[in-house]
């Protein structure tokens, strides 16, 4: 059992709905796409799907030089994030830089911006001599960990989780065991990811991007709907702020969910399809980690990317676990599929919902296919009560993972 | 190409590469201390130095003891000079 319980006192964001968690929260809310038609990889011959989520305002130069030189754009996006949640969370640096304080922030890759313009310059003759020494740092795996953990003086624990479009979910979950097992008192934790058509061609030659909305950005992506074509690649990244509830209560800050528990189960079935039965295995294995039945859970904020495959089985696995009566939404409408990025920021969204008692529908879902009926979708914003939210995030290669997010009340 | 010619030259080429302020790079400007340069940003001079020039100086033992830009300029002025009379 945790021995401590952990709690969200800072969130911070860049995604492709603008700058900041509030610009996410008002694009979300007012049901915009930010789905743009993408002429690099209309470019690229064979590509089809020329649609893509860009992140638009932050500017490079905003990091001083010392640590811009070691950071992809995915760092930078990180860095961004993580300064907004420390605002938000109130966080003085003496607490900052203790060795308590730590980050759990990871990518799908570290950069393939970055290793494209390598490789560019090493076939060109196999030349390295232009090479500058701190090209590694922005392509290592832990790339945009350890460059947020220099530019904030971290001290403690730099960890990167890295696992495709489930790694939003486990560095929240990694940060919250770590936090609970009293390990840390502080984690800094998110997922980041840069554009690179690499993404877009990756689901493309599986057949699951979206390839006929390209003049038609904001119609897709389209979870559950009967004309979804696959899902839309996009970048940004979210970063929570997660402490002890003592913590939190000492220094009086702003508490704004609890995160109550966590799974991450391996699907070994196969290396890309996904499969129901350990969808199912993952959110059980997260209510229990709660002590908690389904029938508790006042909305499901599904993974649901829009492709043919995936959509239908995580519908498959709520309708197994929960029936149909719990309310159910995907945001890869608005935001394309933003990869390591996903699962906090839509878990960022999740605070938010609870926060309002809201529910953001999900959008483009005009027509529901019946492969993915049986549940309660969400179609139009709706107000509920919400005391508890499951999150899901699901990966290539056979990767699941749940997060359950309570409602904070002081008194219990 | 004189040698005011190779200072205005080095100092382009490091403004750009450092994003340093024209108004530091006076020759007596430490390159650590008032620069705030470090040890990875002298690896990268000696390649933006290398590109600007078209020579080769990362073995040269001289550059371990550079301190201030005003060192560097002597340095290339130099090697330039060194090449002018070997060709």
């Amino acid at each position: 059992m945790p021995v401590n319980r952990v709690v969200v006192t800072g969130m911070g964001a860049v995604s492709p709905l603008g700058r900041g968690a509030g610009a996410l929260f008002k694009g979300l809310s007012g049901g915009k796409s930010g789905i743009r038609f993408q002429p690099e990889t209309a470019a690229v011959p064979g590509l089809r799907s020329h649609v893509a989520g860009r992140v638009m305002d932050v500017d490079p130069k905003e990091v001083p030089r010392k640590y811009r030189r070691s950071m992809s754009v995915g760092s930078l996006f990180a860095a961004v994030a993580a300064q907004e949640a420390l605002i938000q969370g109130n966080l003085p640096e003496n607490l900052r830089t203790r060795k308590d304080f730590g980050v759990a922030i990871g990518s799908t890759v570290g950069s393939v911006g970055t290793l494209e313009g390598f490789f560019r310059e090493y076939f060109s003759g196999f030349c390295l001599e232009r090479m500058r020494s701190t090209l590694f740092f922005k392509i290592m795996n832990h790339s945009a960990a350890a460059n947020v953990a220099q530019i904030l003086g971290i001290r403690g624990r730099t960890l990167a989780p890295a696992a495709a479009c489930s790694t939003g979910c486990q560095t929240v979950g990694i940060g919250f065991e770590t936090i609970a097992s009293g390990k840390q008192r502080f984690m800094l934790c998110g997922g980041t990811d840069e554009f690179h058509p690499l993404f877009t061609a990756t689901f493309d030659i599986m057949n699951a991007a979206s390839t006929r909305y390209n003049k038609h950005p904001h119609r897709t992506p389209r979870p559950f709907d009967r004309d979804r074509d696959g899902m839309v690649c996009a970048e940004g990244c979210g970063i929570l702020l997660l402490e002890s509830l003592e913590s939190a209560k000492e220094r009086d800050a702003p508490i704004l969910a609890e995160i109550a528990g966590f799974a991450t189960l391996s699907d070994p079935s196969h290396i890309a399809n996904p499969d129901a039965a350990s969808i199912v295995a993952c959110m059980e294995a997260c209510l229990e980690n709660a002590g908690l039945k389904p029938k508790a859970i006042d909305y499901i904020n599904a993974h649901a990317t829009a492709t043919t495959e995936g959509d239908a089985a995580e519908c498959e696995a709520i309708r197994q676990l929960f029936g149909g009566a719990t309310p159910v939404s995907s945001l890869k409408g608005h935001l394309g599929h933003t990869m390591a990025a996903s699962g906090t920021l839509e878990l960022m969204a999740c605070i938010f919902m609870m926060q309002q008692n809201r529910m953001i529908p999900t959008l483009n879902l005009d027509h529901v296919d019946p492969v993915c009926g049986g549940i309660r979708h969400v179609r139009r914003v709706e107000e509920k009560s919400l005391q508890w939210i499951l999150k899901n995030n699901f990966a290539l290669g056979g990767v699941n993972s749940s997060v359950l997010l309570r409602r904070f009340n002081r008194d219990g | 190409m004189t040698d005011k010619e190779i200072i205005e030259k080095i100092n382009t080429a490091l403004a750009e590469e450092f994003e340093l302020d024209e108004a530091s790079m006076v020759p007596e400007a430490h390159l650590f201390d008032e620069l705030e340069l470090d040890s990875l940003d002298l690896v990268d001079m000696v390649i933006v130095l290398e590109q600007a020039f078209g020579f080769k100086i990362r073995e040269e033992e001289e550059i371990r003891s550079i301190r201030t830009l005003g060192d560097i300029h002597a340095f290339v002025i130099r090697k330039r000079h060194q090449r002018l009379q070997s060709s």
